[in-house]
């Protein structure tokens, strides 16, 4: 029953995005980063302008870490083994450096706005 | 060695230039001591049961705990600030008046410096819980040389420890008639500062939409996280770019709390107490 009222729902909404219809920005573009070893992969990311950007974080590795960003002004604890979000943006373009507070010598990227 | 305990150095920092500053601006009033003793050790306490949740925290709020945390943080410990700010302006000839003698007025004054005890507790935790979290880490990475980073990070807290009771002597130097000017005018730049700090927060959970664009940028002249920003991050709430909320925030708090002393202050009467409150 629920499900029948949920497909009736979703389904004209995902044909008005299939047509065009509405606007891509009710959906915030998604990125991925992983920490491993006390390193970002990858080290670049890319985005568009003028967009919510939402950066998924997974900690690899067994210690926490730190994401931090002067430029982009943001801070959030990642324990070990676990996953967190940002949220950025919209961002002019340009070159946006991040960088892990607890390992600052080899956790290193930079989010690249175009 | 010398990461971890500038890691150390910049957490430890800020909660010591806040105990420091308030213990000296709470000198003269019975019992300050045991108030922010106990505001420290829950700090303490708090820090460690943080740090162990802080996996379920970021999951909650569709990820925005920690956040959620901050925020109330910053918000209860800048209330808390005012509050004893436009309290103490109340107080502050008689205080004059009797300083170093307390006596008959001790019991009446005791009662305001569980403000001063919450904010110093939460302002602990802030700083605490992540001081924890990477110790922690270090510990239990077992990489090459963590003996080197855990003395790195030893050596960061008691610096950041030093920093605190240096500026608390330097304090306490100052004359008489003057150290209630000076130690609130630190008092109040503090709150501007966890204000800019709480826009932050609002900005990053993305609650508040406005003013995020950054107004200008010194991150090249006086990095944020050099020393001597750190510092100034710590005292005056420096920020090397700051956000028009932040700004706004800032001088909303300073100006209120600021306001709130000159009102409540002109309804004293010559002795210097509340007019509500006379016989």
């Amino acid at each position: 029953m629920m499900k029948t009222l949920k497909n009736f729902l979703l389904n004209p909404l995902a044909l008005l995005f299939a047509a065009g219809a509405v606007p891509a920005f009710a959906a915030d573009t998604e990125l991925q980063l992983v920490i491993k070893n006390h390193q970002f992969q990858p080290t670049e990311i890319k985005a568009p302008a003028a967009q919510k950007l939402r950066i998924l974080v997974h900690n690899q590795d067994s210690t926490p870490e730190e994401f931090e960003s002067h430029s982009l002004k943001r801070e959030k604890i990642i324990p070990g083994g676990a996953k967190a979000t940002i949220l950025v943006g919209p961002l002019k373009p340009g070159r946006y450096e991040f960088f892990g507070e607890f390992n600052p010598a080899t956790a290193k990227g930079t989010l690249v706005i175009e | 060695m010398f990461a971890s305990a500038l890691i150390v150095f910049r957490e430890t920092l800020e909660a010591a230039l806040f105990i420091g500053i308030v213990a000296a601006a709470t000198r003269d009033l019975a019992g300050r001591t045991r108030w922010i003793v106990a505001g420290v050790a829950a700090g303490l306490l708090g820090s460690l049961l943080l740090a162990a949740s802080m996996e379920q925290l970021t999951t909650l709020a569709d990820g925005a705990g920690q956040d959620v945390l901050n925020a109330l943080v910053l918000a209860m410990a800048l209330a808390m600030l005012a509050w004893h700010c436009i309290w103490i302006s109340t107080h502050a000839r008689e205080m004059v008046q009797q300083a170093r003698n307390v006596g008959s007025q001790a019991q009446h004054q005791g009662q305001a410096l569980w403000a001063i005890a919450i904010a110093v507790g939460v302002c602990v935790l802030r700083e605490g819980a992540e001081t924890v979290l990477f110790i922690g880490g270090i510990a239990a990475s077992a990489q090459s040389g963590w003996q080197a980073l855990l003395a790195g990070a030893g050596v960061g807290l008691l610096t950041g420890l030093g920093m605190g009771l240096l500026i608390y002597l330097g304090l306490t130097r100052i004359k008489v008639q003057y150290v209630f000017a000076v130690s609130n005018a630190f008092l109040l730049l503090l709150a501007g500062s966890l204000a800019s700090q709480l826009a932050k927060v609002l900005t990053q959970a993305d609650w508040v939409g406005v003013g995020s664009e950054a107004l200008w940028d010194t991150s090249t002249t006086l990095p944020q996280d050099s020393p001597p920003g750190m510092l100034l991050h710590a005292l005056v709430g420096y920020d090397a770019s700051p956000s028009g909320l932040q700004l706004g925030f800032y001088l909303l708090a300073i100006g209120f709390i600021w306001l709130a002393s000159r009102w409540v202050q002109a309804g004293l009467s010559p002795q210097g107490r509340p007019v509500l409150r006379s016989p």
